[in-house]
């Protein structure tokens, strides 16, 4: 049997030559086989969503959907399957609930409707009574083993709940009191929900976030694992999505997005959005897609040494003071010759967003005066600091530094 | 007798629950409700332009190509824009994969059940105690077909990944094209899946189909409805414009007539809304949701062209494009399906031909300050709108009008069913089946509530 570190090691390089499941499908069907591990009931729920984590589960290739059912879990409860309807399904739902209680694994797709008490919608009708997807969540998370949100809805809400959310919707864990795993994404990658399914089947719970998001795949930002990452670096940007260079001017959400698609791709790793030419639109983050649109508008702002930076700061800091300034990016790559002429081209203001009228524009070169002063006095400030660190010790000062814990040869 | 209710009904998208009045074994009444509100309309007031394809898409996970490419439409309309060559080809590729890959997961994955016993172990068990006449031989092979079908709509997946960066929910298209580069790569990436799947289609998916067909006869004759078809058309042709496949209406199975937009009205009586007037267009004012509304039984609205319910799907396009006229029934929806999905491998593969290699995917473009824009084709299920006006460059209204809105409306505000609350009436139903019959029927029309339920919000529908 694979130890949890090989698997976790298999999750993390997972590329088109060598699978995930590949690897891990003959390993599994031992562990059943030996009686080691055996195959969860697993009770799906589709609340507020738009089947899309489902058809993405479909689109699942290594093991394919087809595997998943006959080799992996054993799918008690699944609208989008089930062949009974009705009363009849109601049934197999209540019988899974009762007879594997504390066994069985709650898989959730979609947001909880809180508006009215949960009536904008229900998912079945037990006893002639309607039951909201709010009170079936509330009555079988306690029962459950395992509770696992699929899509950026199950997780936080998502695009049902953006603004200005007129259907209440939430994430499960806003409305359970039990631990959720949650795997985003609009929609979930096929391999980060059957790389959960298996870690859990073989090892138990995976390592978390503080998001509750497994981190053997979104440990790392989509901007760190990038492609484009180099033009970044470079100063190469693209001006129009689709364009060579780095997406973020376009509206790349890549630095604050913790993802691996760059790695992993998509649907059998054909392509992913940065490599399309599109800039990543950041849904597997809390706030999606609020926090992430306009999508084709660059990030406001970007942590940098020097405290937030946003793009227009950028291009003022570059001309106003010079390379300096901005953070320890642009100096290697000055240093290293590398921005040369793409740094103009790249940092034309040539967006697409364009002040729409003369009050507008007024505003925005305000705007910038203003940030560019700003920058300039933060600059002067650390140079006192400096000048101030170079003057020779006071005896106070010795003694001070002497006693304070920590380190004590800093200059 | 009794009224009987269905809910959930399963192997559709999305939760419906069906009500049928039995008497004398066939069902006389029917009403249908879909049980999920979101509002998405709502959602998009006061948002980038820009952002209604990537935004709107996510109202539906299996036809998500579908809102992208229309409101692509209405953006090319309202920002003053059109595709480049190579730009509308490729987002017909997209969108012909997801369609391909639809049509066969609607078959192969959410219809077959209904008629082929499923492998012994869940979710196909437990399993209705009702008529499944498949000899055990050719039971098994449909079984072997539905494996290798699921591959291939993956494939099909793939191939619209190949230019959509992933799927469901596709990330390039934008009012000029596609960001992605149509190189040489990716185009034999495309074509080499596209191959694969139009041989496999050609060899099983019809083949089945008509097996299907041939043990359940009795179903060409269930599941009618009134005989009223329309369709948007798809596949608009490079700076012509021109579909491949055409819009039209057929009323009460009569002659191909030409659509005029401006007949359509939105009605919500029987819907969970308020509003200061039943019927709507153009019209001021907003819709509400009101879950307590004594008279409804559906988030669902109840479009109408000239008041009459309509029905869209591939049996629609079928009918007015002269590929498939054989009747109106649960078979022939599905036998429709399935021909309509090679005659699209086909069309694929003739725009594959057609595209120049490395020629530009987009242009560049700057969207002007204000705009409207109206986005019409035909998507999966049937005809879809995308209605949007925005000003400085904020959205001040979208509306949407979905296939599924119009194939499940409710009842009108003249109390005429929807299509297919009037395809089950005179469904023959057996005892202690709990209700398959009024499935097959349901299930024929590929229902997908997600994207049905909206939020009207729109003063006007422009054209």
């Amino acid at each position: 049997m694979l130890t949890r570190r090989e698997f976790l090691k298999l999750c993390t390089t997972a590329l088109a030559t060598a699978t995930l499941t590949d690897r891990l499908m003959p390993i599994m069907s031992q562990g059943f086989a030996a009686g080691k591990i055996s195959k969860p009931p697993v009770i799906w729920l589709e609340l507020g969503s738009c089947t899309g984590n489902s058809i993405a589960l479909d689109n699942a290739v290594n093991p394919n959907l087809n595997q998943i059912l006959t080799d992996m879990v054993d799918m008690r409860y699944n609208w989008l399957l089930n062949v009974v309807q009705g009363s009849e399904v109601v049934k197999v739902l209540q019988d899974t609930a009762e007879k594997e209680a504390g066994n069985f694994w709650l898989v959730v797709e979609g947001s909880v409707m809180t508006a009215d008490n949960g009536r904008y919608n229900h998912i079945y009708m037990r006893d002639n009574q309607l039951v909201t997807g709010l009170t079936a969540l509330q009555e079988l998370a306690p029962k459950a083993k395992h509770i696992i949100a699929v899509g950026t809805c199950a997780c936080f809400g998502g695009p049902s709940a953006a603004y200005p959310n007129p259907a209440g919707a939430k994430g499960v864990w806003e409305v359970i009191k039990q631990p959720v795993i949650n795997v985003p994404g609009c929609p979930a990658n096929p391999d980060w929900m059957t790389g959960i399914f298996s870690h859990l089947i073989m090892y138990g719970l995976p390592e978390l976030d503080g998001y509750n998001r497994p981190k053997m795949f979104f440990g790392q930002t989509i901007h760190d694992l990038c492609q484009r990452r180099q033009q970044f670096e470079d100063g190469i940007f693209a001006s129009f999505p689709g364009e060579s260079g780095c997406l973020y001017k376009v509206g790349c959400k890549g630095p604050v997005t913790h993802a691996d698609c760059p790695k992993r791709q998509w649907n059998h790793y054909v392509n992913w959005p940065v490599r399309a030419g599109a800039p990543c639109i950041g849904c597997v983050n809390p706030g999606f897609p609020d926090s992430s649109m306009p999508f084709y508008n660059h990030l406001p702002d970007l942590a940098t040494p020097l405290g937030m930076l946003n793009i227009k700061k950028f291009g003022a800091a570059a001309a106003g003071l010079g390379a300096a300034a901005v953070g320890a990016h642009l100096i290697t790559g000055v240093v290293g010759k590398r921005v040369g002429k793409h740094w103009l081209d790249g940092t034309n203001p040539n967006e697409p967003d364009p002040p729409e009228n003369l009050e507008q524009l007024k505003q925005e070169l305000d705007d910038l005066i203003r940030q560019q002063n700003a920058l300039i006095s933060e600059s002067q400030a650390l140079e006192q600091v400096r000048i101030k660190r170079r003057l020779p010790k006071t005896f106070r000062q010795k003694v001070v530094d002497f006693f304070r814990p920590g380190q004590k040869h800093r200059r | 007798m009794a009224v009987q209710t269905i809910f959930p009904v399963t192997r559709i998208h999305e939760p419906l629950r069906a009500d049928v009045e039995v008497q004398n074994g066939r069902i006389v009444d029917a009403w249908l409700g879909a049980h999920l509100f979101r509002g998405m309309e709502s959602m998009l007031t006061g948002r980038d332009p820009r952002d209604a394809a990537l935004f709107t898409q996510r109202i539906c996970g299996i036809c998500s190509g579908a809102h992208a490419v229309v409101a692509g439409m209405a953006q090319q309309q309202a920002f003053g824009v059109t595709p480049t060559p190579t730009g509308q080809h490729l987002i017909n590729l997209l969108f012909a994969a997801d369609i391909i890959q639809n049509h066969l997961r609607h078959f192969y994955i959410l219809v077959l059940y209904d008629y082929v016993k499923g492998p012994d172990m869940a979710p196909y068990t437990p399993r209705p105690q009702a008529d499944f006449r498949l000899p055990l031989k050719v039971n098994a092979e449909l079984l072997q077909h539905a494996k290798e079908a699921a591959l291939q709509a993956v494939r099909a997946h793939e191939a619209m990944a190949v230019f959509g960066a992933k799927a469901p929910m596709q990330q390039t298209i934008i009012p000029t094209g596609v960001t992605e580069q149509a190189s040489v790569e990716r185009l034999m990436a495309y074509s080499s899946i596209l191959q694969e799947v139009t041989e496999w289609v050609e060899k099983f998916f019809i083949a089945d189909v008509m097996t299907i067909a041939d043990y359940y006869k009795d179903y060409y004759d269930i599941g009618g409805g009134y005989g009223n078809l329309m369709s948007f058309g798809m596949f608009p042709a490079p700076l012509t414009g021109e579909r491949a496949l055409k819009a039209g209406l057929i009323v009460n199975r009569g002659q191909v007539e030409e659509l005029d937009i401006n007949h359509i009205t939105e009605e919500v009586r029987y819907s969970w809304y308020t509003d200061e007037e039943e019927r709507r267009r153009p019209a001021a004012g907003r819709t509400t949701p009101d879950r307590n509304k004594s008279d409804g039984y559906t988030w669902v609205k109840a479009p109408r062209y000239q008041e009459l319910p309509v029905e869209g799907g591939p049996l629609a396009r079928g009918f007015i494009n002269g590929d498939y006229r054989r009747g109106i029934s649960v078979l022939d929806r599905l036998i429709a399906r399935a021909k309509e999905t090679l005659k699209i491998c086909r069309l694929a593969q003739g725009w594959l031909n057609e595209i120049v290699p490395n020629t530009p995917s987009f242009i560049p473009f700057t969207p002007p300050d204000s705009g409207t824009g109206v986005g019409l084709t035909d998507a999966m299920r049937g005809a879809l709108g995308h209605w949007f006006e925005y000003r400085h460059n904020k959205v001040t209204h979208y509306q949407i009008v979905t296939p599924t809105t119009w194939n499940f409306s409710p009842r009108d505000n003249r109390g005429i069913r929807g299509p297919v609350e009037q395809a089950l009436i005179g469904t023959p139903v057996a005892d202690g089946a709990n209700l398959i019959e009024a499935g097959r029927v349901i299930r024929s029309f590929d229902p997908c509530f997600t994207c049905a339920v909206h939020m009207l919000e729109a003063r006007s529908l422009h054209c």
